[in-house]
């Protein structure tokens, strides 16, 4: 941090709004290019300390004739008397908290802003203690995200309140999601305020994953091992990779209901009328025959038999088996399962173990990973829904918090289909039934807005389409001064997080994560450490 | 020829006393300005220079802001002699009597006053009396005056030639002081602020603050 005279002073409240921010004038020893959007002010108002965010910077002279003939700033002398008093830097900051420093509002700690700073209050660079004050001193065993920008001082991002809500991970491709919703997971698992379910479309969370750099870095089942499960979709795919997988998941035919092909109506090109034949030939042949019938049938006649049978036209009937022609190409789908996937999961969930499905090559597939995600996570979420129900009729334990992690999630909660897909459910009926979701995406305008609306904590990443940083920030109060500091993160290692999770909003340099350090922070230990403390407890046990 | 250096009283200010140059005589004194004829002809204080006047208690301080040379009766100008001599010295030489029909005056804008050993950028109480000596500050005065730069805002509304006052002023202060670069700078900072609207005046003085 560049120290200025004064301890930090970098100017004076000029003008402003609660609602718009407040507007300062940079003293002539600061340069406007120490200054940089996202980085945290105090503002000692008459009565009470103001904490807030820079959101732009901008130049500013007191008389715009200035401008059309500038003076010559070769003369130093000159360049140095216009600095800071005929033209000067202008600072936007938005207030979001105040801090109090008698022991009342030490105990409440920071409030909301409910005003603006007096005229000509001081503004200086936050401190790191002021941080510390805000963001809460994060301790030994707690999770943290990572640092303010140019700032020492360790984030929080509160898992347990992350979870009771919906969250969002968003950012364009390389900015590093993938990266963040590891972090984020494992802050879950590492506090244990939930279990996680994720459908890890390329195969990043359960084992190894890859860092922006290209190197591996350990994932959740070398970090937390008995506490997570891998399951897996292709497992010859995984024993290609090396990697042991706990279970491989086997979806039988007669668990497919018609619902979960109306989900693929858009990813596989069905036409309503196909859409409604699947639930007329779940009607026939049984909602646990149906798809295996309809595939059986191999010839044209037996075809036209059953169009005419069922009232349909022939060619709907044809083009629908067609279509789900290409659900025989998925190895994981088969007529029986041998053993049932649901249960399975449920199980380890319910034994407090995180379960992460790998698709393995299916992960290229987006048909296969929407109708598994929506297929599980439909009778998950009704599982969960029964349990619930029972828990607040009876003095039965309510089931523990989930989690469920989906990627590209403007497929599933698209304006036209988030109506009717699980998740869709799961983000507007919020916590109720103690589900929650974690979506993962890098188009966020293609996410319908009540859901978005409905995402408790956002964590964003570089975004630079209008439309896409619009919908990340509806309903945010600040908007237009957060877009600024959004369209203006790195495009590495730099996120703004937003909501229930944080006190403000804080654009974070997010912490380091590959190296044996970083896992050490986690808990996690080599075998030869794990030995080592193994060793130092029994000496501990037996003095 | 008798020395004019004087001693005046500064007591508290600075231990001791002023060692300043006796010019010249106030003859004509408004709150806002005076004008004093010089004992010597064509020797008037710089242009830009810190002169001060005494009224009673009150050292009244000023600026000289213009100076003029002329002859002692209004209506009767002088005529050029110098046709048959070398040098202009020559001229003045074969016609002693010239130095005393000339006079040399020179006007100061008041831009404070000290009173009770503390000094006051604004406009004394009442303005220099007739006859009252006038003095050329010393350096020491001139530093200690200008530590203080709010006699500007009089300046900036004197009526002519402000700017190359100010400008002056500033140049002659800047040496006074021991980092003149810093004091320049201030000035100009102050400046910059009272001809917040004006920047071509600015411009107009800070070129002519360059060394």
């Amino acid at each position: 941090m560049t120290a200025h005279d004064h301890e930090g002073r970098l100017g004076i409240v000029v003008s402003g709004s609660l609602t718009k921010g407040v507007e300062v004038r940079l003293d002539g020893a600061v340069s406007v290019e120490d200054i940089a959007v996202g980085r945290y002010v105090t503002i000692e108002g008459e009565k009470r300390r103001f904490f807030g965010m820079i959101t732009d910077v901008a130049l500013d002279a007191v008389d715009p004739r200035l401008m059309i003939a500038p003076p010559d700033v070769s003369d130093p002398l000159i360049a140095e008397v216009l600095t800071g008093t005929s033209t000067f830097g202008r600072l936007h900051v938005l207030p979001v908290l105040t801090i109090g420093d008698d022991a009342m509002s030490l105990l409440e700690g920071p409030q909301p802003v409910k005003t603006v700073p007096a005229h000509f209050s001081t503004v200086r660079e936050a401190s790191e203690q002021d941080v510390e004050r805000v963001f809460g001193q994060v301790e030994e065993k707690q999770f943290y995200i990572g640092t303010p920008l140019d700032m020492e001082t360790r984030v929080r991002l509160d898992p347990g309140e992350l979870v009771k809500r919906s969250s969002g991970i968003f950012g364009k491709s390389g900015t590093g999601k993938t990266f963040l919703a590891r972090l984020v997971l494992i802050g879950v698992i590492q506090e244990g305020v939930a279990v996680n379910l994720v459908f890890d479309m390329h195969s990043e969370y359960g084992w190894a994953g890859t860092s922006e750099d290209g190197r591996e870095v350990k994932a959740l089942k070398q970090l937390f091992q008995s506490k997570v499960a891998v399951f897996t979709l292709d497992e010859e795919n995984a024993r290609r990779r090396k990697v042991s997988t706990d279970f491989t998941v086997e979806i039988g035919y007669d668990e497919i209901e018609p619902e979960d092909i109306a989900m693929l109506r858009e990813t596989i090109g069905l036409t309503d009328a196909a859409v409604q034949a699947t639930y007329r030939l779940a009607r026939r042949f049984g909602e646990r025959k149906w798809l295996e019938s309809f595939l059986a049938m191999d010839s044209r006649d037996e075809l036209n038999d059953l169009a005419q049978s069922l009232g349909e036209h022939e060619a709907t009937l044809a083009a629908l088996r067609r279509r789900l022609e290409m659900l025989r190409r998925l190895r994981f789908l088969v007529p029986h399962a041998s053993e049932n996937a649901i249960q399975r999961i449920l199980e380890t969930l319910d034994r407090d173990i995180h379960v992460v499905l790998e698709f393995g090559r299916y992960g290229d597939d987006i048909a296969s990973y929407i109708l598994v995600s929506n297929l599980l996570t439909r009778r998950i979420h009704e599982r969960y829904r029964e349990r619930m129900e029972r828990a607040m009729g009876e003095e039965v334990a309510k089931p523990r918090p989930l989690v469920i992690t989906i990627e590209e999630a403007h497929k599933f909660l698209s304006p036209d289909i988030s109506g009717q897909t699980i998740f869709g459910t799961i983000a507007r009926e919020m916590r109720k039934y103690n589900v929650t979701l974690m979506v993962i995406d890098q188009r966020p305008s293609g996410i319908d807005d009540e859901v978005m609306s409905q995402l408790g904590t956002k964590i964003t990443c570089l975004l630079d389409d209008e439309r896409d940083i619009d919908s990340v920030l509806s309903g945010v109060s600040g908007k237009s001064e957060l877009k600024s500091v959004l369209a203006k993160l790195d495009s590495k290692q730099q996120a703004l997080i937003f909501g229930h999770a944080v006190p403000m909003p804080v654009v974070v340099r997010t912490r380091e994560y590959g190296s044996p350090e970083s896992y050490r922070e986690f808990g996690f230990r080599e075998a030869l450490e794990r030995k080592k403390k193994a060793e130092e407890e029994e000496d501990d046990l037996w003095g | 020829m008798r020395s004019r250096l004087v001693a005046r009283d500064a007591k508290a200010w600075t231990g001791g006393a002023f060692l300043s140059l006796k010019i010249g005589e106030v003859i004509e004194a408004s709150t806002g300005q005076f004008m004093a004829q010089c004992y010597e002809l064509h020797q008037p204080a710089p242009f830009g220079s810190l002169v001060t006047t005494r009224e009673g208690e009150v050292d009244i301080y000023g600026v000289v802001s213009a100076a003029v040379t002329s002859s002692l009766e209004p209506g009767r100008r002088p005529i050029a002699r110098g046709a048959e001599e070398v040098d202009e010295g020559a001229v003045y030489q074969s016609s002693p009597q010239l130095a005393k029909l000339l006079r040399t005056d020179f006007d100061a804008v008041v831009v404070g006053h000290r009173r009770d050993d503390r000094l006051h950028h604004y406009l004394p109480p009442r303005p220099a009396r007739i006859h009252a000596f006038v003095y050329v500050c010393d350096a020491e005065e001139v530093a200690a005056f200008t530590q203080s730069l709010d006699f500007l805002s009089i300046l900036v509304n004197v009526q002519w030639q402000a700017d190359e006052l100010i400008a002056a002023l500033l140049r002659q202060a800047a040496a006074a002081h021991q980092d003149p670069r810093r004091f320049l700078v201030g000035a100009g900072k102050e400046l910059a602020l009272l001809l917040a609207g004006e920047t071509n005046r600015l411009n107009t003085i800070l070129r002519r603050l360059r060394e």
